[in-house]
């Protein structure tokens, strides 16, 4: 099982309020699987997502990734396991302005401790991946929001990771450029990476395999999508 | 992370504000110039006022005339050193029996004074010294035309002086002057050698004195029978100790004086003078260091302050490195770097500034007094100035760091 989820909790305390963010929530998600998990803004599925990726640790509750507890381990394991196990795509892309597409995507793999040449070729490679390599050398602010997300894809599948988390990644995209992402994600998928994509738009969920609905921090369904949709003629429209 | 990585990750993190990076990198700048050019210029002074007192001769053993106040440890300047009247011709024929001194090269009686030079109408008051035939040796001062006075000529009281390379340039311009005639108080004398130039020494010019005989100087130009003091040279550093003790015996069996706290004589050695005035250019070098480190003080809050605004536009960044598996150990070193790389550049600039200044400090020293240290790279002031930027830069830039490490990811990338 790659991401174990028993009866999670996040409360956050401010003074004497406290905020209940995730209150329960179980699910079980397989390597290969392409999860969407839906729900409104404040639904707590950002939370779930933060857990879910190691950057936050739940109040109560288990949660293993590929069978490791994240109370077991220190900051610096965690840090590890993101950094070798894992790739992030992020709404507002979070790409470095004044390094190139070539840097950003190398980012990563600067704290794996990695040979240099090798470094290279999978900057190349997943540079390549996300049809990009004529931009290697530009700066992001000479892209296009379509080809920054897709630098930012590169950046996350760059490590090779098993998951890749993607935080609403065609919120701030037009159809045809969220198209591509989508397009890219369904294809990194079909490789054999495991997809979380949170989102709040029902059309872009509804191309993942399985659905996830979050509301007031409850999981109240999780079920499989039966008319998968397909982001269509990829190739054609990177070119 | 590769030390290359966190290199140009730390020279990216400085090139995002040129400006900024460059006001701070200034603050550096001038504290460091400031520490290391008094430190230059301190060590650049005492060498010098070393080296002037050793100019007068090596192994020198000076005596002058009266008590000196202070018995133990150093000697003070004593008041009664010009009116004292208690060092005669026949104490330094004393002290240059071998049975009494037998360490002393030479011993040369001095007199001092002033008088009226004239010369085809020119007329000026010109400092004299009066002595033996062995200044030359003794004060490392040699003649660079005709030469010095003979024993006999002293012996004889004749009416020879050899004068200062600037009496010749003020009186006699380019021209020949040996066998020429002065006047010194009115009485004819013949000029019958040149010194060479020397420069400034002890606050006054060597260069403007004129040599005469002793026993010329003391019957004809002062009309006395004391000495001022009586100089005696040791050929090696290690028979000081033992000559000065014979010279205390000798003097104090001529002056019948029973013990040491009845001197009416002072002994000074040059080691002695050189340490007193170490100790002194030391003090005002510490103080005036001090000063300049206060500024180097102000530009290492200033790289603190720097990097804490760094540590807040960058929120997001760090929040990214982060995420994608930047330990905090990363961030940390991440942000060291750059403080480290600001202080580190600040520092050799300033170096570079110090040593600037204490060059042109020297080249205008010797402008006003004729005479300077030259230019002493300071070595030590250099190691001082890269090991301080680098304490700076870590001491002020572990704060920032740390709390740039310390930053949760999840509200740094959301941190707009």
């Amino acid at each position: 099982m790659m991401i174990e989820a028993y009866n999670l909790k996040k409360e956050y305390r401010n003074d004497s309020v406290v905020t209940v963010a995730l209150d329960g929530v179980t699910f079980n998600i397989e390597a290969g699987e392409f999860v969407a998990i839906m729900g409104p803004s404040g639904s707590g599925k950002s939370t779930l997502m933060h857990i879910m990726c190691f950057l936050d640790r739940p109040t109560s509750g288990i949660y293993k990734f590929e069978g490791r507890s994240i109370d077991d381990l220190t900051d610096d394991e965690l840090a590890r396991i993101r950094n070798k196990r894992m790739g992030f795509i992020f709404q507002s892309y979070n790409l470095l302005p004044r390094t190139t597409v070539f840097e950003n995507v190398r980012l990563p793999l600067i704290y794996s401790g990695l040979k240099k040449e090798i470094e290279d070729k999978m900057v190349r490679e997943a540079v390549k991946q996300v049809g990009l390599s004529h931009r290697i050398n530009f700066y992001p602010n000479q892209l296009s929001g379509g080809e920054q997300q897709r630098v930012a894809i590169a950046r996350a599948l760059v490590n090779n990771p098993s998951v890749i988390f993607a935080d609403e990644p065609t919120g701030n995209l037009d159809s045809k450029s969220g198209n591509i992402v989508i397009a890219l994600l369904q294809e990194l998928n079909d490789k054999g990476h495991t997809i979380v994509l949170v989102t709040h738009e029902k059309y872009t969920s509804e191309h993942a395999k399985r659905i996830i609905r979050i509301l007031d921090g409850k999981l109240v369904s999780d079920e499989k999508v039966i008319n998968r949709l397909y982001a269509k003629n990829n190739k054609e429209l990177i070119k | 992370m590769r030390l290359s990585d966190s290199f140009f990750t730390a020279i990216e993190g400085l090139k995002v504000n040129k400006g900024r990076s460059a006001l701070t990198i200034l603050g550096i700048v001038i504290g460091i110039a400031a520490v290391i050019g008094v430190m230059a210029v301190g060590q650049g002074a005492q060498s010098l006022v070393l080296q002037e007192i050793q100019g007068l001769g090596s192994n020198l053993i000076i005596i002058t005339p009266g008590g000196s106040e202070q018995k133990e440890g150093r000697p003070s300047i004593s008041m009664g050193v010009l009116s004292a009247k208690n060092l005669t011709s026949d104490d330094v024929e004393a002290l240059s029996r071998k049975m009494n001194v037998p360490y002393a090269q030479e011993v040369m009686p001095v007199v001092m004074g002033s008088a009226i030079v004239t010369y085809e109408g020119q007329e000026k008051t010109v400092n004299f010294i009066g002595s033996t035939a062995n200044l030359p040796q003794v004060h490392n001062r040699f003649t660079q035309e005709g030469r010095f006075f003979s024993d006999e000529e002293e012996k004889g009281m004749a009416r020879v002086v050899v004068i200062g390379s600037k009496i010749k340039e003020q009186f006699f311009g380019e021209g020949n002057v040996i066998g020429e005639r002065i006047k010194i108080n009115r009485r004819s004398f013949e000029v019958i050698g040149v010194m060479e130039e020397q420069g400034v020494r002890e606050m006054q010019d060597i260069d403007e004195l004129i040599y005469v005989p002793i026993s010329t100087a003391q019957k004809q130009l002062l009309g006395i029978n004391y000495v001022n003091s009586i100089i005696v040279s040791v050929d090696s550093e290690e028979f000081i100790d033992q000559t000065i003790s014979d010279i205390e015996t000798t003097l104090r069996i001529r002056h019948n004086i029973p013990n040491s706290s009845n001197d009416d004589f002072t002994i000074t050695t040059q080691k002695e003078l050189s340490e007193t005035i170490g100790i002194v250019t030391a003090i005002f070098t510490i103080l005036l260091s001090c000063i300049a480190a206060i500024s180097l003080l102000v530009g290492g809050i200033g790289i603190m302050n720097i990097m804490l605004v760094s540590v807040t536009e960058r929120t997001k960044e760090i929040g990214l490195r982060k995420a994608v598996g930047a330990r905090k150990k990363d961030i940390l070193i991440q942000f060291l770097f750059e403080s480290l790389l600001l202080t580190l550049i600040g520092g050799i600039l300033g170096i570079i500034v110090g040593c600037l200044f204490s060059w042109g400090t020297s080249l205008v020293f010797k402008e006003i007094l004729g005479s300077s240290w030259g230019f002493i790279l300071p070595l030590n002031a250099v190691a001082l100035g890269v090991g301080v930027s680098v304490i700076i830069g870590l001491g002020f830039g572990i704060y920032p760091a740390q709390k740039a490490a310390k930053l949760n990811p999840i509200e740094a990338l959301r941190y707009e």
